[in-house]
């Protein structure tokens, strides 16, 4: 066993898989990043108006699923690592990580000194104690499908090891989930008790209502946390969080709606802050059940999608346009030569032809509930597609249930996927023959072997063309209609200074109030 | 005459505590037959098998219906509402401060609102047909007729984004003075006003209109008084009992129906808690909350229906 070892608080993807190369740590100086051209400056009371937050919601990690919980997570807990903006992989909690050559084993460096809100110091047992309660088949966490190919865990000292069954270069990424944050003793104890690492305490929490955090003076790193206090108040209506904005009651919002970004960019003190990131608004069918089982008829529906128009009438222009796969130029690896489908109504009338299908409605099946703009969409691929001569009918459903009931049950639906962080982790979340969220119920052999391929190979390039192979596969045989892919739409106040894109999800990655400050 | 009363007054209670009854039945069916279960929202669309099933165990959605109903209603009856199965909180806890939050609003919306629905009403009854009249009658009819998140967003609009007078977040919170908190419920104070007004004043109109017709207000008339303390001191003392049963309803309104207000101003009430928790199908916090809306409903229909037996002493005599 080889081992060679990187060191850094700060790299590049690149450099990162350079873990088996002499040279890595030249790699890893070469991307020192520019200093912030304005110094942070401490202090003040920070306001957050959030869509997202529901009185249902729970401090447990395992169990955070929608945008204020995501947030409160990144206030008070912490990774191991993060995914930086650019891809790259930031160390947190871990100090450094190293992997034997095979990629099957991996050491992670525990952080020495960095203390809990409740005043006891981080170890590399808490680590363990964390991923052992989001990886066991009792948990229900969100992050469990990521903690499948662990074999076993251990620690020595302050070094945390994770062995895989197969190797996976992207280990350290799929550490970052926002999850897994280390809490004392794992969470075992109490997972709802809200004690982490993060740069702020919680001190007051109403699921629903307001969420109130403070700064938690021993924080260990300077560079985050400039706010004194801050607070997210659960303003899901969108006409009030945008009010709420305007007249000065919170100093930013999430999800501003693509209709209004523009309008409402022109207020006053106000700047409408959009990031292209990985999700997706889609539309998937099981391509096991007919009528969907005949690739002739998926072709056909996918020339038939007007995606250019889409963006513009449904995304108000604030989105790209797919491909039929999950992967965007977002993504590291992304294969650039896949061609882009074109709406074509005549190969989508040769297509349908050619499927003999017996001209029964098609039917998709949408609510609004699916992402914003569902029916609208709907609608527009319904008229583009009777232009080509396909009955397609749209039958609404209800917003409640729909996740449960419609989604990933009925064979052609809508959807939205929020993206992953590395291809790897896109696929085997859904495209992977063995995947729990197959939504398109995609079972291909070459594709299995394809990604099983990618994850052990080490080589970059190499590992490009694997995933522009299995982008292709997937753009030809695949069940997923993916027209649009969508934009962030945050809305900052000028007083706040220091924002950042970042392509992982919305408010810089939910790191808005320890990253910015007070101009 | 008081036994006649007290039986009465008591057969009202009665009848309300076994409508009550009723009610956690109809309830405890309704959550039943909700699709989808607790286990499934929660997780939501990252759902996996092995989670769902574990969660499920958690949350002992396996026990028969029955046994969960009168397990349910045991420890309801001695003040224990159980955890919500969605955060793991207590829901007797979640729902004190929900709940003094929504019967606040729903105070001061009732001390702002009844008082002039019924002087407006008295107003229009004096001048009635006249322009006065008419006017608080179109203004009121406009107010009722357009939706309350509308009313709420052109409110909002105007006095908090242009004059910026009042916050546009109702947000209250623990440590807050009373003064502040009447600030942060101005605005949908003047909203639910808006909302409830209309109601209570034609039915105050209709009511006392009705009565003008009796002969005694004739009398009362050629005696020579005043036009206002005729309507005021001899008309609306028969015309109480449907104005108290408007009012009763429109105070029902005030407690349980407000949610859309609740959500535009972001005021952490009862009505956005039992929405949040029947999207995510948490059966014991849809039960506790529907108990408590029963009980209110119930509460002041059996209130008003007490003030009209008292207000009136043909009712004390039913055929």
């Amino acid at each position: 066993m080889s081992i060679s070892k990187t060191k850094s608080t700060r790299m590049s993807r690149r450099a990162f898989l350079g873990y088996t190369s002499a040279l890595s740590f030249a790699a890893v100086l070469g991307q020192v990043h520019p200093v912030q051209a304005a110094e942070p400056v401490k202090g003040g009371h920070f306001v957050l108006g959030l869509k997202g937050g529901e009185s249902t919601n729970s401090l447990d990690p395992a169990l955070s699923a929608s945008q204020v919980p995501f947030n409160i997570l990144r206030g008070w807990g912490e990774s191991l690592l993060n995914v930086a903006p650019d891809g790259g992989l930031e160390y947190r909690l871990a100090e450094s990580v190293e992997a034997t050559d095979d990629g099957q084993s991996w050491h992670f460096t525990i952080r020495s000194g960095v203390k809990f809100h409740n005043g006891e110091t981080m170890t590399a047992q808490d680590v363990l104690k964390t991923m052992e309660r989001h990886s066991n088949e009792d948990s229900k966490s969100g992050a469990l499908g990521i903690m499948r190919g662990i074999e076993s865990m251990s620690v020595e000292g302050s070094v945390f090891t994770v062995n895989l069954t197969t190797a996976s270069s992207d280990l350290p990424y799929l550490l970052a989930d926002y999850h897994l944050v280390i809490q004392p003793n794992g969470g075992m104890d109490d997972p709802t008790a809200g004690i982490g690492t993060g740069p702020y305490k919680i001190t007051e929490n109403e699921p629903g209502a307001r969420h109130g955090f403070e700064k938690f003076a021993d924080y260990w790193d300077d560079s985050r946390g400039h706010y004194d206090t801050y607070e997210i108040i659960v303003i899901n209506d969108d006409t009030a969080r945008a009010a709420a904005l305007q007249s000065g009651q919170v100093n930013a919002i999430n999800i501003v709606s693509p209709k209004t970004a523009k309008l409402f960019g022109r207020a006053p003190g106000i700047s409408i802050e959009t990031t292209s990131g990985r999700g997706h608004y889609v539309f998937v069918m099981h391509v096991d059940t007919p009528p969907f089982d005949n690739k002739d008829l998926r072709l056909a529906l996918k020339y038939a999608v007007n995606r250019e128009e889409m963006v513009e009438k449904v995304l108000n222009g604030y989105g790209a346009v797919g491909n039929d796969t999950p992967i965007n130029d977002a993504y590291p690896l992304f294969d650039e030569t896949i061609p882009q489908r074109q709406f074509d109504l005549d190969k989508a009338r040769e297509h349908y032809a050619a499927s003999g299908h017996d001209g029964s409605p098609i039917v998709l099946r949408v609510s609004d509930a699916a992402f914003a703009g569902a029916l609208d969409a709907a609608a527009l691929f319904q008229q583009s597609a009777q232009a080509a001569g396909i009955p397609l009918e749209i039958k609404r459903e209800p917003a409640d249930g729909y996740w449960s009931e419609v989604w990933n049950k009925q064979p052609f639906a809508a959807s939205y996927w929020g993206g992953r962080a590395v291809q790897d982790q896109m696929y085997t979340t859904a495209y992977l023959s063995t995947a729990d969220w197959n939504d398109t119920r995609f079972k291909n052999a070459d594709f299995d072997d394809l990604l099983l391929q990618a994850r052990a190979e080490l080589d970059e390039n190499k590992r490009k063309d694997v995933y522009g192979q299995m982008g292709r596969l997937l753009n030809e045989e695949g069940g997923l209609i993916n027209p649009m892919f969508n934009q962030f739409i945050d809305g900052v106040s000028a007083k706040v200074a220091g924002w950042e894109a970042n392509p992982n999800a919305e408010m810089m990655d939910g790191f808005i109030a320890s990253k910015t400050w007070f101009e | 005459m008081s036994f006649v009363v007290i039986k009465l007054v008591s057969q009202r209670i009665a009848l309300g505590l076994l409508l009550l009854l009723a009610a956690t039945v109809l309830i405890f069916i309704g959550t039943q037959i909700l699709p989808g279960d607790v286990a499934q929202s929660i997780l939501g669309q990252s759902a996996t098998p092995e989670a769902l099933a574990n969660l499920r165990r958690d949350l002992g959605l396996n026990e028969p219906a029955l046994n969960r109903y009168f397990s349910w209603l045991g420890n309801a009856l001695q003040g224990d509402l159980g955890t919500a199965l969605t955060n793991g909180k207590d829901i007797a806890e979640s729902i004190s401060g929900r709940l003094q939050n929504t019967l606040f609003l729903a105070a001061c919306a009732a001390v702002v609102s009844i008082p002039l629905a019924i002087f407006l009403g008295l107003l229009a009854v004096r001048y009635r047909n006249r322009w006065p009249d008419k006017m608080i009658s179109a203004i009121t009819l406009a107010t009722i007729s357009v939706p309350e998140f509308i009313l709420g967003y052109i409110v909002m609009y105007f006095v908090a984004v242009k004059l910026q007078w009042l916050p546009s977040v109702a947000i209250v919170r623990p440590d807050m003075s009373v003064f502040d908190r009447f600030e942060a419920v101005a605005m949908p104070v003047i909203v639910l006003t808006f909302v409830v007004l209309a109601h209570m004043m034609r039915m105050t109109r209709a009511a006392i209109l009705n009565v003008m017709e009796s002969a005694y207000i004739e009398t009362a008339e050629l005696k020579g008084l005043s036009a206002f303390r005729i309507i005021a001191s001899h008309a609306m003392p028969n015309a109480i009992s449907p104005i108290v049963n408007v009012v009763m309803l429109n105070l029902a309104y005030l407690v349980v129906g407000v949610v859309v207000v609740e959500v535009v101003f972001v005021y952490p009430g009862m009505g956005q808690y039992l929405v949040d928790h029947v999207s995510k199908r948490d059966v014991p916090v849809v039960q506790a909350t529907g108990l408590i809306f029963a009980a209110v409903y119930i509460l002041l229909n059996t209130t008003a229906d007490i003030i009209a037996i008292l207000a009136n002493p043909r009712l004390r005599h039913p055929k």
